[in-house]
């Protein structure tokens, strides 16, 4: 099968389990392509991060960057669309009958059990680029400046995105 | 069809119309769009409530997969049956796939300076600080922390640090979770 054909298959199967959008898949979608494929390498894989970060748009475009650097044009469209196709199949199959099912106990407990998961996935996405990146002290320290930023203040995250750039450029970290 | 909706919110969009909405959503936002997706829906056009939205997002965020491209499919499939379903995520899409597209081929061809090596650093260190921001804001949301949180934990220790696959992890995870909050939406 052609690398974009396995990219589909690979991102279908995941888009089932990705509670919590594409950046709950980071982990993930790092086992398949740097670790079990050797498609990209760690650091391509972190300034494919970054590049989405940087862009507008939803945040399910990292998977597009991500089919581009294995398998060109066809490569980001498989991707992007393996990612974003099952799921809206099935809801363009449901919606009408989401009331009924929405309140159940089931549903509620679904819900409430997949949230706790949806966190660790991000967190683990969060660990995972930061040791792929291979981060000195100073830019642990911006790491850890942006987080207690980001969190107390309403900057818009572009901004960081810039300083990051900025430092980034100087050779501070 | 709600027949609580106010008549002024009852404005319905064709497709050229979809397609342009949903692009400046796409367009307009930074790290997730659903908030731009909101303020156009139910503010701007004024195509649903906000009770309207709430109710739809509650499924598109119910299932997995981006939340937002769930959003395009119903407000889409809602006015233009499988046509709209078929352009408001595309609308939602094309631009920002253009640009990111566009910034691929500039990393193909000067990825490798040395210069812009040191600046995507500077900026994964960034997106890397926002990241963990937003589990930290994902997970003060949590309800019921002192039961959830331990699944977080064990989530965090099977996929970062045990590199287990992550379809497994998350079915065991959701039989293990969602049959405590089960077992407690029992009690109640």
């Amino acid at each position: 099968m052609s690398v974009a054909g396995e990219l589909f298959l690979e991102f279908a199967l995941l888009s089932f389990v990705a509670f919590g959008g594409a950046t709950a898949l980071l982990p993930e979608m790092h086992r398949v392509v740097v670790d079990n494929h050797h498609w990209l390498d760690d650091t391509t894989f972190t300034h494919l991060y970054a590049i989405a970060q940087a862009a507008p748009g939803p945040n399910v475009l990292v998977v597009t960057l991500i089919g581009w650097e294995v398998a060109g044009l066809a490569g980001a469209l498989a991707a992007t669309l393996a990612m974003c196709l099952p799921m809206s199949i099935l809801i363009y199959l449901l919606i009408d009958r989401w009331e009924s099912f929405s309140g159940k106990r089931w549903q509620q407990a679904v819900s409430l059990g997949v949230a706790p998961l949806a966190v660790g996935l991000v967190f683990s996405g969060a660990t995972l680029i930061a040791t792929s990146a291979s981060l000195g002290w100073a830019a642990w320290l911006l790491l850890a400046a942006t987080v207690v930023a980001n969190l107390r203040t309403k900057l818009h995250p572009l901004w960081f995105i810039a300083v990051g750039a900025v430092l980034g450029l100087l050779g501070l970290v | 069809m709600s027949t609580a909706a106010t008549p002024e919110c009852q404005s319905r969009p064709d497709l050229r119309a979809l397609f342009l909405g949903f692009s400046a959503v796409g367009l307009s936002g930074f790290g997730g769009v659903l908030p731009f997706a909101r303020r156009m829906l139910v503010e701007q056009r004024k195509w649903m409530t906000a009770d309207e939205f709430n109710t739809q997002l509650g499924l598109c965020q119910f299932l997995p997969g981006p939340n937002v491209i769930n959003l395009a499919v119903v407000v889409g499939k809602r006015y233009r049956g499988v046509a709209g379903a078929i352009i408001a995520p595309v609308g939602l899409l094309a631009g920002p796939l253009a640009i990111v597209l566009l910034l691929a081929l500039l990393y193909d061809r000067y990825g490798s300076l040395p210069i812009a090596q040191s600046m995507l650093r500077g900026i994964a260190a960034v997106g890397c600080g926002l990241l963990f921001a937003m589990a930290w804001r994902m997970g003060s949301a949590l309800k019921g922390k002192a039961v959830f949180l331990p699944f977080t934990a064990l989530t965090v220790a099977a996929i970062a640090w045990l590199r287990w696959p992550l379809p497994i992890v998350m079915v065991a995870g959701l039989l293990l979770s969602g049959g405590v909050a089960w077992w407690q939406l029992g009690r109640k």
